[in-house]
């Protein structure tokens, strides 16, 4: 168990390490000079040289990447250039948005999508199984931000029930609620089709055991063999889909519904400092996103090595 | 049951890919023509679905931007399948470091979702189709890769392989003459499900303003477009939306058939 911890260590170190070297490269090698492209060519050569300094340009590449790299590790993000604020700030602000709305449309998915799994799983070949595979099929067809905007002509458009955007702030905790309701749903439908797919397979999968069959042949209740042999069996798959669900909806779900419902999020800090060229927010931004991921992936496979001992002794994935 | 998920796949499929042929000859009005009298039009009539706030027809915003659609889907799945394939059958066939490589690889590439390498790629070089091709196929990349590396070990442990490497055969040829041809299933079936997630990526980052530029039609850029009339004509948000959604409705059922077609095993299970 500790080698197997500790080679997932070292490769998520790893990955991350090359991430980051990627996210460098991409901001500030290739473009030649970051702070032409920052501030374009009609740009005033003191405010160039200005913002050459700041963003330590004068040094060489790697001096400016292991500097870049100790900061990060310590915590010390760099400054908006348009913000004029340090990235940490604006992140930690953003994510009192990002972290609860994910976390919202994750639970919700699950709370769907759990039971429907199991009961499409236990109906197999019914009216049931065939009504949560329709819906997992249009569940995941149907773009996020688009059922967004439908949510928004019903909820907010018809109804008068929800805001259609904008987000008042945790100081008033009711608004704010309401404020995230329909990106959590727009985001929670998608992550509840892909989610009820797995548990339905899963608990397929599981139900066609050996152990459940004898479970069974003991006498023990249909009931009895879901809930003490099944679900507990069939969790170390869905587990896995979760974390994955979560970097899903962490990294790119909540950049594009943010910018539907104008959620000031971390996605929407990112796209702002797309459009306005502000490449310091950019790379810090990116690679937390990244982090992240790689963390939550981590996790996941711990996870599931815990719960399921088998990767560790086979070659792994 | 399971062949009128297929069939329903194959029709909308074809009916996707008839809107784009057709499109290139005919539309009912010209894609480009700004009608400002004739802005906001309800379905019907001259223009079946109405026209958008310039006045351009919605059928013919529609069918140009089916062409859009799948031109960025096929360039994406393209990019992925000739980068992502041939190192797939090489993880496979050559083992061991090579395979860490690979693996070490795809999860750089997974833990940039092509979202956010569209935003990262955006940053560097401005936003424009080529740009969300390049972040969407790099993740695609990614994904033939693991796909074609799983599907590969599992036919180099079938006897048949064994026995022509016992009878001399090199590495190469084995992949090639029987490999390939064995992973072949396995890669039609992930290349129209990366194919509908194409479509999806592509009209969300053109709904960001990332992707295909205007003036060309996408449906992605028309749901921007309609979002800020959407409550006066909500028929200009609806129409759009449901377009993207039949299109990878259609390839998601058409890979679904296609995998219990192509291997019964899993058909009980899916």
């Amino acid at each position: 168990m500790i080698a197997f911890l500790a080679r997932r260590l070292v490769a998520t170190l790893a990955t991350l390490l090359a991430a980051s070297v990627v996210v460098f490269l991409v901001l500030e090698v290739l473009p030649g000079d970051p702070a032409l492209l920052m501030l374009g060519t009609e740009a005033r050569p003191d405010t160039l040289a200005a913002l050459r300094g700041q963003m330590g340009l004068d040094q060489p590449a790697p001096l400016r990447y292991a500097a870049w790299l100790g900061d990060m590790a310590s915590g010390q993000f760099g400054v908006s250039y348009t913000y004029g604020r340090p990235v940490g700030e604006l992140v930690a602000e953003r994510l009192a948005v990002t972290v609860p709305l994910a976390l919202m449309a994750l639970v919700l998915s699950v709370a769907v999508a759990l039971p429907l799994g199991i009961l499409a799983a236990a109906r197999h070949g019914g009216a049931g199984d065939w009504g949560v595979m329709v819906f997992s099929q249009l569940g995941i067809s149907v773009p996020g931000f688009w059922t967004g905007m439908l949510l928004v002509l019903l909820f907010s458009g018809q109804l008068g029930w929800l805001p259609s955007g904008g987000f008042p702030g945790w100081g008033n905790p009711g608004a704010a609620f309401a404020a995230l309701v329909l990106p959590a749903v727009s985001l929670a439908f998608y992550e509840a089709a892909i989610f009820a797919r797995v548990t339905r397979s899963a608990v397929l999968d599981t139900l066609r055991e050996d152990y459940v069959r004898t479970a069974r042949a003991k006498g023990l209740g249909w009931r009895a063999v879901l809930w003490r042999h099944v679900l507990r069996n069939a969790l170390a798959p869905v587990v896995t889909i979760l974390g994955l669900q979560f970097s899903f909806l962490w990294a790119a779900g909540t950049l594009v519904i943010e910018n539907v419902f104008y959620l000031p999020g971390m996605g929407r800090l990112l796209y702002q400092a797309i459009t306005q060229r502000d490449l310091i927010v950019v790379r810090d931004v990116v690679m937390m996103l990244v982090g992240v991921v790689l963390l939550v992936n981590l996790a996941v496979d711990l996870l599931y090595a815990a719960i399921d001992p088998r990767p560790r002794a086979g070659t792994g994935g | 049951m399971r062949n009128a998920g297929l069939i329903l796949g194959l029709c909308l499929t074809g009916l996707l890919a008839a809107m784009a042929l057709v499109s290139f000859f005919w539309t009912p009005f010209p894609v480009d023509e700004v009608r400002i009298a004739a802005r906001f039009r309800p379905p019907g009539g001259a223009n079946w679905l109405g026209t958008d706030h310039f006045g351009r027809d919605i059928v013919s915003l529609l069918m140009v931007g089916a062409r859009n659609s799948i031109a960025v889907g096929a360039v994406v799945i393209g990019l992925g399948m000739l980068v992502g394939v041939p190192v797939g059958l090489a993880a496979a066939a050559r083992g061991g470091w090579a395979d860490e490589w690979l693996s070490r690889a795809t999860d750089l590439v997974f833990a940039f979702p092509a979202i956010l390498s569209a935003f990262l790629i955006t940053a560097l070089l401005g936003p424009g189709v080529v740009n969300a091709i390049l972040a969407i196929g790099i993740f695609n990349m990614g994904v033939f890769a693991r796909v074609t590396r799983g599907a590969a070990q599992a036919v180099w442990r079938r006897e048949f392989v064994r026995a022509a490497l016992a009878l001399g055969r090199g590495p190469v040829a084995v992949t090639l003459v029987h490999v390939l041809p064995n992973v072949l299933g396995v890669l039609t079936v992930q290349a129209t499900i990366s194919f509908a997630a194409a479509i999806l990526a592509e009209a969300s980052l053109s709904y960001l303003g990332l992707g295909i530029q205007p003036p060309a039609p996408s449906w992605g850029k028309m749901l921007h477009d309609a979002q800020t009339f959407m409550l006066l004509r909500p028929s200009l948000a609806i129409i759009p939306g449901l377009a993207i959604a039949l299109a990878v409705l259609g390839l998601n059922l058409l890979g679904d058939g296609l995998r219990d077609l192509l291997d019964p095993r899993l058909r009980r299970s899916r």
